[in-house]
């Protein structure tokens, strides 16, 4: 049996409304890692070590291993998203802590170098942090804002439904195209046969399809001379394209709410990596 | 053949064919007496393939004929192998149209005029009942059929589907799905609209329409039948088509009205009543009968076991214990006393009031649905919050209740016989006080159906339930040292009203003057500004309204309507003043309740001018809300669609943490200002899924969840039941390789929900292929840390709320400040 104390526990997570990973907990992670930015640049003016701030003193393998420690437990999160364990673990704060103490990243790992960048394995690491710093920053901007552009073009839609919605529309056009003529009825063919989920990248991340051969095909239908059956079709193929756009947008927004992730996660990877040999060589040389 | 058989057996499902068997191993003389042209027709029709479940488990099976879980093919043929081993005396093709005579010379006619003998009978005829069949000339010709098995077997054929439910509508898409079958498909409809079929069935069929693969046909009637064409009464006159063949899917007759015929009475006018019956499953016209579904139970198992019992009663065997005497023994073996089942269901009838008029065979029944249980004096039964909606009797000793939450010395007693718990029962919220044993005290404890049942069958129970609730609930709202004598004016006067979705109680400027108990269901308070309505607040089940109007005779100062069908009890206003005169606390109590809902509407008046848009937005959400079944929900998934990114991690998390299914859609479900309501269970007070669960499979568990415990057979009821859709059924597929393995070399289909062809695939190489059950969101009970949906979400989009939580007034206030 529960007993009341869980009741008002229960309660208490209701009372917490939709509230983003970015305003968790009123920004605790953004405090968090403010006040550590100010810590690491005020010690690092304030600490004087010989000959010069570099990542070899002993300040500098304070921030080198402040920041390892990081990188690590960062790039946890992609294993906590998917392990589903039991607990009081909540994937929210654990996203809100990883985008500030990312972020947070910068001033640390850069005062780590010293400022002394080169053509080496160090600054490679050095970068590829900065690289996958800067394609979490583009993450965030877009969870952020686009959200409300993919619910308002979705109009309760699920993307089955869209799918369902023009393939209905093609078996009507299908139907409304027999009694057309020879030529008009190849342009509409040719709208129906395109694979309209083929889309390169480009296409797909700015939504415009310079090559939509349903556009050419209603541009074969001026309005003002059309018989009867062509009129029907017309109008069929204006529906298509409305539909066409609706899914074009949802792939866009999708496209764009994910494109970084392929950008940010092998660059993840390729960070550990340069960070091992950057690790493994500075002790080899010391 | 003998000119008269001992006992004639009609219907030869499981209970008939049990008792046909039993008789034939007596050597009775016995027919049995089948419809169609097969045995079992209900299980026939079964789709092929379907694994038929065996529970519950923990009853012995108690038949000359085999039954274990198995595919419907191996059950059916285990039947028919066995029916001719005992050498069963059948009768195929033969529908019974009447029984009359009295006991030991009955007389059943059969269709065609034939005529049978026998000294009593057995009706075993399911609850199936008979299709409706078409009412005009030519409805005997063979181009009728009244089921479609295979939509695939019919090809270049003018059909004519007659009915606009779902199986109709269904069986015209089958005909007409394949163009390459070339059948000229049309459905006819008596009245304008499809109201009677789902929402998804109608669409799918005008897309047909529109794409000319069906011809719908509204407001028409069939007028005649001919050899190959058929005479349509339309709206415009008389019209004939050309059809080969006829679909008529009109509904189905229930047995009912045959049964009563035969002179047998039921218990009640109520739909859901079953015959009256003796412990012998005699009905009230003696030596007829009545066993299986018809008598109340739908498994299998209880079927097969009353078929063998039934004739061993006919055969004079007084001694025989009914099969589930070992099940009562062993509950009742906890209790003290060291009494027998007999003299147990004895007590439990005589003590308790509302069981006073059961019969045993009724009382057993209730008992197997119900746990009893003895408590030390001081023992605490429930807890105050604790969800539960099963009813409490107590058949000795007495209990406390504790008023005061914050003070254990405050009780109130009640005594042997009583029941308590009811308020659960009922309005399907939490408990409202901590109850503990006052003495050392045995209960009975119904489960939600077995109350329900009890209260629909047994108009004296469901009487005395009622009185007891209102009572309680008054003392219990206004709680200020009232008794019951102080309430039993308010008690005798009340009324209980049944509200429509949506139907006003309480109009804005009425001059009423009723004050109102929200029993059942749930209300919305609104008050209009300009011409539009205003959503003030929600008010639960357990809430009361209307006393401002009461108290300062004022006019009505807001509407209040049905969030969903809901039951409130009225008691009249003067009444009411007569006992605020008398109890000064309740007077200061009720005022204080209404200082702070007159501060609403003051705030809502002050503000009129000012009102923006975001309190019309509010108002707005609120409606789509409660259109949305937030109304009747307890708790619910809500995704803030400016949060969520559509990673799906809800999905995943929720079949990584159950099986490796998905209890809950993210993307299908409606949405309002960006609000969505994701199709997941909401919870409901009284859950839909509920109503009819052959096993009593669907449960409400410790923590408000509704959940579908290890004893679903798959039957798909409750899928069907349910208004949301959130119910699927599937099979548990099997292991998925570890994260890890994964992540590392790619084994497996990753997180999440694998793939249909990977389950059936990887279930299919690993040979554990399971049955299809009902599965749906159990809220993670059990799972620490709460929901998974909810902590899996990255963004914060995805919260679970109780409506009362999420539609208050504060929010209103929040949003305008």
């Amino acid at each position: 049996m529960a007993s009341s104390a869980d009741f008002e526990q229960a309660e208490k997570r209701r009372d917490t409304d939709h509230e983003s990973f970015l305003s968790h907990k009123r920004m605790r992670w953004l405090k968090i890692s403010v006040a550590l930015c100010l810590i690491v640049i005020t010690s690092y003016f304030l600490v004087d070590v010989e000959p010069r701030h570099n990542g070899g003193t002993w300040y500098g393998y304070t921030l080198g291993t402040i920041g390892v420690i990081l990188i690590i437990w960062l790039s946890l999160l992609g294993i906590r998203k998917r392990n589903i364990t039991e607990g009081k673990w909540s994937l929210k704060a654990w996203t809100s802590a990883h985008v500030y103490l990312g972020l947070a990243l910068v001033v640390i790992g850069t005062m780590h170098t010293g400022f002394q960048l080169g053509w080496n394995v160090h600054t490679l690491a050095w970068a590829l942090m900065m690289l996958v710093i800067v394609t979490g920053i583009y993450g965030v901007v877009v969870y952020a804002t686009l959200p409300r552009s993919l619910s308002i073009n979705m109009r309760e839609m699920t993307r089955a439904q869209m799918v369902e919605g023009l393939a209905a529309i093609d078996r009507q056009i299908a139907a409304a195209a027999q009694p057309l003529g020879r030529k008009e009825a190849d342009v509409v063919i040719a709208a129906l046969e395109q694979d309209v989920f083929r889309a390169g990248l480009l296409a797909r991340l700015t939504g415009k399809y310079p090559r939509c051969k349903t556009k050419r095909a209603i541009k074969a239908f001026p309005a003002g001379s059309l018989n009867k059956a062509e009129e029907k079709v017309s109008t069929l193929l204006a529906r298509r394209n409305s539909q066409l756009s609706q899914i074009r947008r949802h792939m866009r927004y999708k496209a764009l709410l994910e494109i970084w992730l392929f950008i940010h996660i092998p660059a993840t990877i390729a960070l550990i990596a340069a960070l091992a040999a950057h690790i493994v060589s500075v002790f080899y040389y010391w | 053949m003998p000119d008269q058989y001992r006992v004639a057996i009609v219907g030869s499902g499981p209970a008939g064919l049990s008792a046909a068997a039993r008789a034939a191993a007596l050597g009775m003389p016995h027919i049995l007496i089948e419809k169609t042209d097969h045995l079992s027709d209900t299980i026939f029709k079964y789709q092929k393939g379907k694994h038929v479940m065996a529970t519950p488990s923990n009853l012995v099976l108690r038949s000359d004929i085999d039954f274990e879980a198995g595919k419907r093919e191996h059950i059916l043929g285990t039947w028919d192998t066995q029916i001719g081993e005992h050498k069963v005396n059948v009768r195929l093709n033969a529908e019974v149209t009447g029984i009359t005579g009295e006991t030991g010379h009955f007389t059943i006619e059969l269709k065609g005029g034939d005529t049978i003998q026998a000294e009593a009978v057995v009706m075993a005829i399911g609850t199936q009942g008979n299709p409706n069949r078409l009412r005009c000339p030519g409805a005997d010709l063979p181009l009728i059929q009244y089921q479609l098995d295979d939509p695939g077997e019919y090809f270049d054929e003018h059909i004519t589907v007659v009915g606009s439910g779902d199986a109709g509508i269904e069986n015209a898409l089958g005909l007409a799905a394949d163009p390459k079958q070339n059948n000229t498909v049309s459905i006819l409809n008596r009245r304008a609209e499809f109201a009677r079929a789902k929402p998804a069935n109608v669409a799918l069929l005008e897309e047909a329409e529109r794409e000319g693969r069906i011809s719908v046909r509204r407001e028409t009637n069939p007028a005649e039948v001919r050899a190959n064409e058929l005479v349509l009464e339309t709206r415009d006159g008389t019209e004939v088509i050309k059809c080969d063949r006829i679909i008529a899917r009109t509904g189905s007759q229930p047995p009912r009205g045959f049964v009563e015929d035969c002179g047998i009475e039921f218990t009640s006018e109520e739909r859901s009543a079953f015959p009256k019956l003796t412990p012998s499953f005699e009905t009230t016209k003696n030596g007829i009968h009545v066993i299986g579904a018809l008598a109340g139970y739908p498994l299998i198992k209880h079927c097969m076991n009353q078929g063998y019992d039934v004739i061993e009663f006919l055969n004079g065997n007084a001694d025989l214990k009914p099969a589930d005497e070992p099940i009562l023994a062993e509950k009742f073996a906890a209790l003290p006393g060291n009494r027998s089942v007999d003299e147990w269901l004895e007590i439990f009838r005589a003590n308790i009031v509302i069981l006073g008029e059961l019969s045993p065979l009724q009382m057993r029944e209730l008992l197997l649905d119900s746990d009893v249980a003895a408590f030390d004096s001081g023992d605490v039964i429930f807890v105050r919050n604790d969800p539960g909606s099963s009813m409490f009797c107590i058949a000795e000793g007495s209990v406390l209740v504790e008023t005061d939450p914050d003070d254990r010395s405050a009780t109130v007693p009640i005594e042997q016989g009583s029941i308590f718990g009811e308020v659960g029962l009922i309005s399907g919220r939490r408990r409202g006080s901590t109850i503990r044993a006052g003495e050392p005290t045995i209960t009975l404890e119904l489960s939600r159906t077995a109350a329900l049942k009890l209260i629909a069958t047994v108009p004296s129970a469901g009487r005395a339930v009622n009185r007891i609730t209102i009572e309680r609930q008054l003392l219990q709202m206004f709680g200020s040292g009232l008794t019951k004598e102080d309430v039993s004016e308010l008690v005798e006067a009340a009324e209980m009203v049944e509200v429509r979705a949506g139907e006003n109680v309480v109009e804005e400027g009425g001059e009423d003057k009723d004050i109102f108990v929200i029993q059942q269901g749930s209300m919305i308070v609104e008050k209009s500004l300009g011409e539009k309505p205003i959503f003030l607040s929600y008010l639960p089940a357990g809430s009361y309204f209307g006393e401002m109007a009461v108290i300062d005779g004022s006019a009505r100062t807001a509407t209040v309507k049905a969030a969903i069908k809901s039951e409130v009890v009225k008691f009249p206003g003067d009444a009411f003043l007569r006992l605020m005169e008398k109890k000064p606390a309740l007077r200061e109590r009720a005022l204080s309740d209404m200082a702070a809902r007159r501060q609403v509407n003051a705030f809502v008046e002050e503000r009129k001018e000012s009102f923006s848009g975001a309190v019309d937005m509010y108002s707005e959400t609120a409606k789509f809300l409660v259109d949305n079944g937030i109304g009747e929900a307890t708790d619910v998934l809500l995704i803030d669609e400016t949060l969520c990114v559509g990673c799906d991690n809800c999905e995943k998390a929720c079949a990584d943490s159950h099986d490796g299914l998905s209890r809950l859609d993210r993307e299908a479900g409606r949405t309002y200002a960006h609000l969505h309501v994701p199709t997941s269970c909401r919870h409901c007070e009284h859950p839909h899924c509920m109503a009819d669960c052959p096993p009593n499979a669907i449960q409400r568990g410790a923590d408000g969840e509704v959940f579908i415990d290890e004893t679903c057979i798959g039957c798909g009821n409750c899928q069907r039941n349910c208004p949301y859709d959130v119910i699927r059924m599937d099979s548990v597929p099997p292991k998925k390789p570890s994260l890890l393995s994964w992540l590392l070399f790619g084994a497996g289909p990753g997180p999440g929900e694998a793939s249909y062809d990977w389950r059936k695939k990887t279930a299919e190489k690993r040979g554990t292929e399971q049955a299809k059950l009902a599965i749906k969101c159990d809220m993670c009970a059990g799972i620490d840390g709460g929901p998974a949906c909810v902590r899996a979400c990255p963004t914060g989009a995805a919260i679970r709320v109780a409506p009362e939580k999420f539609l208050t007034f504060t929010k209103l206030v929040e949003d305008v400040e």
